[in-house]
């Protein structure tokens, strides 16, 4: 029988909020920033923002994707936003936000040199770029039998290999909006997705919460292979036993999605945020925290036409549909059965 | 010059520029309206076509309606990549099934004929937005009724497909109207060119020339140009006759001035008293004889003048002869000598000036007193079509040369006589050369006749 893994913070989730907070700069304009990324990872970047804007005080809070979602249309149903300032990686809910009128437009020359996939209606811009992996531990998993590419990782699932079962491990996605977010658009981008689903059942795999979990479970060699994990976690999470693979068939690009609340009390505080964030020493710093993913052959050996960048673009409106989730996620439920939060 | 009106090709340049902006302004709302049309079709196909690709993913799922929402339905709408999309799916009662809560079907009573596809116009937070409602109606063991699927996207692109295909249409028309006004000008320009040419000869012409300008110009302004030559050439002839005039009288003044003023200085001189008195005589003839020959070049000029000048009449010859006769000049010419009038009791009309006709008679009258036989008769007379006023005395007529010099201007050996100019003549074949006539000299039977014959004028007035 396959089992979902216990997921404590996703019971915990819908009435606590926010994870952490910190402040950056002494300033007297206060910037209310709210973002999914740890602050270990962006804080750096913000503390460069305040070196460079010292009139600007950032209070940085970190939450976890659905609670901020939440939050922001709250706030924007309200007209009562507290937020100047919003980073998710749940892009679908932040274009389902902006679809409902609950953002506000923002143009500059910086804006303005974001590629199509990374812009919509100048009220949501894609900051980061970070590819969606499959780990591996390096001591457990011999070289040959590491998966290149999704076929690959089919066929390893379908060998019926008793060394994989149960040790494959991929986001939980009721848990984790990101999860679902990575599932529903590797649902689209290719005929693989049922192939994967009828794999990980068969290896009874483990549906998990959160990217710290998993990656901790690979370098501790309890998940041999994990898939659709964001590889920024993994470069700002250095381990030693994981090895990294970009599948060469396609491989999913994720921008964190930058949005500024329509009732956003210092709007201009927050355009110069975004402003910084894509500049060359925002980039600089983004790429430095492992953010911003730089193409480079040798190591990874991706071909460029295997980039499939997540567009921002109400297409994503339709991974936010009821039905359409719940179908989804019955067909998912077929796979991992029903979530048991309780057990260990 | 300077109160010159609007030149013509201003007012042509104003009007057909005129013409161009009502046209284009006509074009302006035009394109505007087929802007809008082509945006809404255009769009509201995009619209219906998400909608249907919805409403056909619907399976009835344990009794309740799903939409697999597909992918192509939004990717039909993100042809309109900055517009915000409303969708919703609704079963019986209008619960709704899926989408945005704040998105409604099409009313009702739209709805309910044919289950068509209803579009209409509503908001989108606030936004202007074209919605469509698709109905799909269900038969299944499980479920029945009707399921509705609306979509509906705000109408950034579709405004901006239709200010595109406005700003295109506009930028082709303005560049047509800019191509026409450049061939408005050049045609013109053109047309107006003969009147330019003209302007610029009467500018370059010399005051004195007074030759007829070319009139090998357009039909419009040849009625202009022959009118200033018709003029031209009047004026002409004027200035002609007045030069003649002038030289006529020079030259023949001088002569008996000069005698004049020889035989007064001698008159004068003269110490004996009888010899003085001869002489103051003949000085007295010489003068009268001057005042005769002033006489006739004035009635000459005048003759000349009026028949440039005055209008034509209708004149009734027996008026003319009887006015001739009643003057009386022949009982100064000539006193005893028996004058007959010669008229009929019906008159002789013709097209002339009466002033002119009467110089005219009165020179040929006293020419035949003063050179013929009495009686001298004077009448009218009418032969078919030709009216005659005509003098006729008893003599035999001039000698044959005196008859070939007759009617010149003047004639040298009559005026060094002192005595007539010569000038009578002449002025009667003036006066019929200028009404068409002509002059006739013919031995009768009974005497010598001169006629001045015109056309005669059948309906007097």
């Amino acid at each position: 029988m396959i089992r979902a893994a216990a997921l404590l913070l996703a019971l915990a989730a819908p009435a606590a909020a926010q994870e952490a907070v910190a402040t950056y700069g002494t300033g007297p304009t206060p910037l209310m920033f709210r973002s999914t990324t740890d602050i270990a990872v962006l804080g750096p970047t913000i503390q460069t923002f305040t070196e460079a804007n010292p009139d600007i005080t950032v209070t940085y809070e970190q939450w976890g994707s659905n609670a901020l979602y939440k939050l922001t249309l709250d706030g924007c149903q309200s007209g009562d936003d507290t937020a100047d300032a919003v980073l998710s990686s749940g892009v679908h809910q932040m274009v389902e936000l902006v679809n409902m009128a609950c953002a506000r437009p923002y143009r500059s020359a910086l804006t303005a040199t974001l590629s199509s996939e990374r812009i919509w209606r100048n009220e949501l811009w894609g900051i980061t770029r970070e590819p969606a992996v499959m780990l591996y531990n390096t001591d457990l998993v011999p070289p040959e039998e590491v998966p290149r590419t999704r076929f690959q990782l089919l066929d390893l699932m379908r060998q019926q290999n008793p060394r994989y079962q149960n040790r494959i491990a991929t986001y939980d996605i009721e848990a984790s909006g990101l999860g679902y977010l990575l599932a529903f658009s590797d649902s689209i981008e290719a005929s693989t997705f049922g192939g994967l689903l009828e794999g990980f059942s068969r290896t009874d795999a483990i549906a998990t919460c959160c990217s710290a979990e998993i990656i901790k479970g690979v370098a501790e060699g309890r998940y041999l292979l994990a898939y659709n994990v964001l590889g920024s976690y993994v470069s700002t999470q250095p381990q030693d036993k994981i090895g990294v693979i970009l599948p060469e068939d396609y491989t999913l690009f994720l921008s964190r999605a930058y949005m500024i609340p329509k009732n956003a009390p210092h709007p201009i505080a927050a355009n110069r945020l975004l402003d910084f964030l894509l500049s060359d020493a925002g980039k600089a710093q983004l790429s430095a925290s492992g953010l911003e993913w730089q193409r480079d052959e040798d190591e990874s050996g991706l071909p460029a036409s295997s980039e499939r960048s997540i567009r921002l673009e109400p297409m994503l409106l339709v991974a936010r549909d009821q039905q359409r989730r719940s179908l989804f996620i019955t067909q998912w439920r077929l796979t991992f059965g029903a979530p048991r939060f309780l057990t260990p | 010059m300077a109160r010159a009106t609007r030149s013509l090709t201003s007012r042509v340049v104003v009007g057909v520029l005129s013409l161009l902006l009502v046209g284009g302004v006509i074009v302006a709302i035009a394109s505007f309206a087929y802007g809008q049309q082509a945006a809404k079709q255009a769009y509201d196909r995009l619209l219906l076509g998400a909608a249907s690709d919805i409403a056909e993913s619907i399976t009835i799922l344990n009794g309740t309606p799903m939409a697999d929402l597909p992918v192509s339905a939004f990717q039909l709408l993100a042809q309109a990549p900055d517009d915000r999309i409303g969708y919703a799916v609704r079963g019986p009662d209008e619960q709704l099934l899926t989408g945005h809560a704040a998105v409604n079907s099409a009313p009702e009573p739209q709805r309910r004929p044919t289950n068509q596809p209803v579009f209409f116009d509503a908001t989108l937070q606030n936004e202007a937005a074209r919605f469509v409602t698709v109905t799909r109606i269900f038969a299944e063991r499980e479920f029945s009724g009707t399921v509705s699927v609306t979509v509906g996207q705000t109408m950034l692109a579709r405004n901006a497909m239709a200010l595109g295909l406005t700003r295109d249409a506009l930028i082709a028309s303005i560049l047509a109207g800019l191509a026409l006004m450049v061939l408005a000008i050049v045609v013109i320009r053109n047309a107006m060119a003969p009147l330019d040419r003209i302007a610029s000869e009467l500018l370059d012409r010399d005051p004195y020339d007074l030759t007829p300008m070319d009139n090998n110009v357009p039909a419009e302004a040849a009625v202009m140009v022959d009118a200033m030559n018709r003029f031209m050439r009047r004026l002409d002839r004027q200035i002609g006759s007045m030069r003649n005039l002038i030289s006529d009288t020079a030259h023949q003044l001088r002569t008996p001035v000069a005698a004049i003023r020889t035989q007064a200085e001698l008159a004068s001189e003269e110490t004996v008293p009888e010899a003085q008195r001869l002489m103051v005589g003949r000085l007295a003839r010489r003068s009268r004889s001057l005042g005769e020959l002033l006489d006739q070049m004035l009635s000459r000029a005048l003759v000349i003048h009026r028949t440039d000048s005055a209008p034509r009449r209708p004149v009734d010859l027996r008026d003319v002869a009887l006015e001739v006769v009643e003057a009386r000049d022949h009982e100064l010419l000539s006193p005893g000598a028996e004058v007959e009038l010669v008229i009929g009791p019906d008159p002789i009309f013709v097209m002339a000036d009466e002033i002119s006709l009467t110089e005219a008679a009165k020179n040929m009258f006293n020419n035949a007193l003063r050179h013929g036989t009495p009686p001298v008769r004077i009448g009218v007379s009418r032969t078919g079509t030709r009216a005659s006023l005509w003098v006729q005395d008893a003599g035999p007529g001039p000698t044959p040369e005196v008859l070939s010099r007759m009617g010149q201007r003047f004639e040298r050996n009559a005026a060094s006589k002192g005595q007539s100019a010569g000038l009578g003549l002449s002025i009667v074949r003036a006066v019929a050369e200028a009404f068409e006539g002509e002059l006739t000299m013919t031995p009768t039977d009974d005497g010598f006749r001169v006629s001045l014959t015109l056309t005669a004028h059948e309906v007097p007035e």
